[in-house]
C-alpha cells in the first residue's frame, strides 16, 4: 500500500467516526427527553458532521479520485466504512446514548490531543479545531453520566446496564493495524496504547462519582478496522443514502 | 387549557454580547442545577457567537414589579424638564451611554 492509500484510509477511519456517530444523534432531534438536551444532542451532532465533512473532503483530496465528501459519505457499500463499532450502537434509551458518548468523548479528548501533534498540518487542523468541540461533549456526557448513575434507582440501573452493554465495543478504541504503525513512523498517526491507560483512569473516575461499577474484562468486539460492521450499520446506511441513492446528485 | 410545567426548574439567561456591555436578558432555561443551566444556555442561546459571558439565575429569585404601581414607578413626568439630561452636548466617542 501506498503512503497516499494509507493516509486516505486512515482520514477516512476518522471521518467516518464522525460521519456515523452524527447520524446515530441526529435520530434523536424532536425526541430528546426536554427541549433543552434535544438541542443539545442536536448540537453534538452538528459538531461531528462538521467534523465528517472537514475529514472526508480531505479523504477525497488524498484520494484524488475527484470524489467530494458528499460522495464518501453517501455512495460506499457497508464493507468499506471504517467505523468504530460502538458509533453505530442504536439509542436503546438516554443513558445508552450518554454511555456511548462518554466512551468515545473520552477517547477523542486524548485522540485529537495527539492528533494535532501530528506531521500531517491538515489532520493536525482539523484536531485543533475538534478538541474544543470535545471538551465540551465530553463534559456534557460526564455530568450525565454521574446525575444518572447517583440519581434515582431506576436511573442508576439503567445507567449500569447501559455501560455493561457498550463496554465490549471499546477494546476497538485503542486498536491499530499496518496503516497505524507505517503513519505513527512518519509522525502523522497517534498511537493509541497510551491512550488506554489514560482513557482507563478517566472512566474509571467518573463512574466512581457515579456510584457506578467498571465492567469485569470480557470478550471484546473488533472488525470495523477491516469494516466488519454490526447488524446496525446496514439500517443505518439505508436510511442515511437513500436520497442519493433514489435521485442520484439531487440538489437542493 | 393551562398544562403544568413538569420539565425541571426554571432558570433566566442573561447573556453579554461584548466584553463591557451590560448582560442582556436572551430568555430561560430548564435544568435541575446550576452546572446544567449554564450548560443549556450555552446550547440554546450562544452556539453561534452571541455572547462572551453568560449569567444564569433561578427564576424564583427575580422579583417583578406589579403593573398596578406602573403609574408610581414609571411615570417620566415630562414636565418637569430638569429630570432629563437635554441640555448636555455628549462628546464624541462616549459609547453605550
Amino acid at each position: 500500500m501506498t503512503k497516499k492509500e494509507e493516509l486516505y484510509l486512515y482520514t477516512l477511519r476518522l471521518g467516518d467516526n464522525a460521519l456515523i456517530l452524527s447520524h446515530r444523534l441526529s435520530q434523536l432531534c424532536s425526541k430528546g427527553p426536554i427541549l433543552e438536551e434535544d438541542l443539545a444532542l442536536t448540537n453534538i451532532a452538528l459538531d461531528l458532521l462538521g467534523r465528517a465533512q472537514a475529514l472526508l473532503k480531505y479523504a477525497g483530496e488524498i484520494e484524488g479520485k475527484n470524489r467530494s465528501e458528499d460522495d464518501l459519505a453517501y455512495r460506499r457499500e457497508e464493507k468499506n466504512y471504517y467505523n468504530l463499532l460502538l458509533t453505530e450502537q442504536p439509542n436503546k434509551d438516554f443513558a445508552h446514548v450518554i454511555a456511548r458518548q462518554l466512551f468515545i468523548s473520552t477517547f477523542e479528548f486524548f485522540l485529537f490531543q495527539e492528533l494535532e501533534k501530528s506531521a500531517d498540518t491538515t489532520l493536525s487542523a482539523i484536531a485543533g479545531k475538534t478538541i474544543k468541540e470535545v471538551k465540551y461533549h465530553l463534559q456534557h456526557a460526564s455530568d450525565w453520566t454521574i446525575r444518572l448513575g447517583d440519581g434515582t434507582k431506576e436511573s442508576h440501573d439503567r445507567m449500569q446496564s447501559a455501560i455493561n452493554d457498550l463496554w465490549m465495543y471499546t477494546g476497538e478504541l485503542f486498536e491499530m493495524n499496518g496503516i497505524d504503525l507505517d503513519l505513527l513512523t512518519q509522525g502523522i498517526a497517534v498511537d493509541t496504547i497510551p491512550l488506554q491507560k489514560k482513557w482507563r483512569d478517566c472512566i474509571n473516575s467518573v463512574l466512581n462519582e457515579a456510584t457506578l461499577f467498571v465492567p469485569k474484562d470480557t470478550y471484546m468486539q473488533t472488525g470495523s478496522i477491516n469494516g466488519v460492521h454490526s447488524e446496525h450499520l446496514g439500517h443505518i446506511l439505508a436510511e442515511m443514502q437513500y436520497l442519493q441513492r433514489a435521485y442520484p446528485d439531487a440538489k437542493w | 387549557m393551562k398544562t403544568e410545567d413538569n420539565q425541571l426548574d426554571l432558570w433566566e439567561v442573561f447573556i453579554q454580547s461584548k466584553s463591557g456591555l451590560p448582560h442582556i436578558h436572551s430568555g430561560s432555561v430548564h435544568a435541575s442545577d446550576v452546572k446544567m443551566a449554564m450548560q443549556n444556555a450555552r446550547d440554546i442561546y450562544t452556539r453561534r457567537g452571541e455572547g462572551t459571558s453568560i449569567w444564569v439565575v433561578p427564576s424564583k429569585a427575580i422579583k417583578a414589579s406589579n403593573p398596578d404601581d406602573n403609574d408610581m414607578l414609571f411615570d417620566p413626568s415630562n414636565d418637569k424638564i430638569y429630570r432629563h439630561p437635554t441640555f448636555y452636548i455628549m462628546p464624541e466617542g462616549a459609547k453605550n451611554i
